[in-house]
């Protein structure tokens, strides 16, 4: 199978309704890669994940900025950006701990970043009080043969 | 998209959950739920995942969140029809822990 690259950048209001937006857009990316439904949850979760932070945290949930969704696929590995120009976290290690979360009051529970490590195979975090955050991921998909068929060389 | 359904019936409230339990819904769902709560004596939440397709670490609050507001009253939080993708969540954020599974056979 030929390398195929693909690329696609979005960028949408904070607010939650684009969450779902924010997933639909990447599992339509993957479609041709067809992944299994475990790795398309994977990715779908990650990407929710990701996405709530900045609506939640990085803006505040003041829907003021703008979140920007960039997702790329070279051959089997998917890279996933998700960046926003809000508040930045000020203690990146901390914001990382499971079950960590700075805002108990709107029941949330401090799993997003452990879920985006668990279900991604890298994730990196940058961010700094004022400066905005940039998470990125990335995941390879198994590319399966159709009926389970040893790939042809 | 189907909506999320509120039903209370005695001290028991069913939540029958949308396709989607993400953060957006969350909302919705924490809201309406603390309406009920507060309007009816209520000591059993259940919670109906048959149509749930998605879910992420915003419904994990959801859940804990009614956990909480049930221990408090001496009451608790079931959940049903549970798919393979929500089991990957519950388990790996151990919220079987505090709910009670139902399955068919043991419904009222």
């Amino acid at each position: 199978m030929e390398n195929q690259r693909n690329v696609c950048e979005i960028d949408f209001l904070a607010v939650s309704e684009n969450e779902a937006l924010a997933r639909m857009v990447v599992a339509a990316m993957l479609m041709p890669l067809n992944p299994t439904v475990d790795e398309l949850a994977d990715i779908k979760t990650a990407v929710s994940e990701a996405v709530t932070n900045a609506i939640i945290h990085g803006y505040n949930q003041n829907a003021v900025g703008m979140v920007h969704m960039r997702c790329e696929l070279d051959g089997k590995l998917v890279t996933i950006v998700v960046s926003d120009h809000g508040v930045g976290i000020e203690n990146i290690e901390q914001a990382m701990e499971p079950l960590y979360t700075s805002k108990p009051e709107l029941e949330r529970s401090g799993m997003g970043f452990s879920f985006m490590e668990a279900f991604m195979e890298t994730l990196s975090v940058e961010s700094a009080p004022g400066k905005g955050t940039v998470v990125k991921m990335t995941k390879q998909i198994c590319l399966p043969e159709p009926d389970g068929q040893v790939p042809e060389e | 998209m189907k909506a999320e359904q509120f039903e209370v019936d005695g001290k028991t409230m069913t939540i029958r959950l949308g396709e989607d339990l993400d953060h957006h819904n969350a909302v919705y769902i924490r809201e309406m739920a603390d309406c009920y709560i507060e309007k009816y004596p209520i000591d059993r939440v259940v919670f109906d995942f048959g149509g749930v397709k998605f879910m992420d670490s915003s419904g994990i609050g959801v859940i804990m969140g009614r956990y909480k507001q049930m221990s408090y009253v001496g009451g608790k939080v079931f959940v049903r029809g549970i798919g393979k993708s929500v089991d990957r969540i519950f388990q790996m954020s151990g919220l079987y822990k505090l709910v009670t599974r139902l399955d068919a056979a043991e419904e009222a």
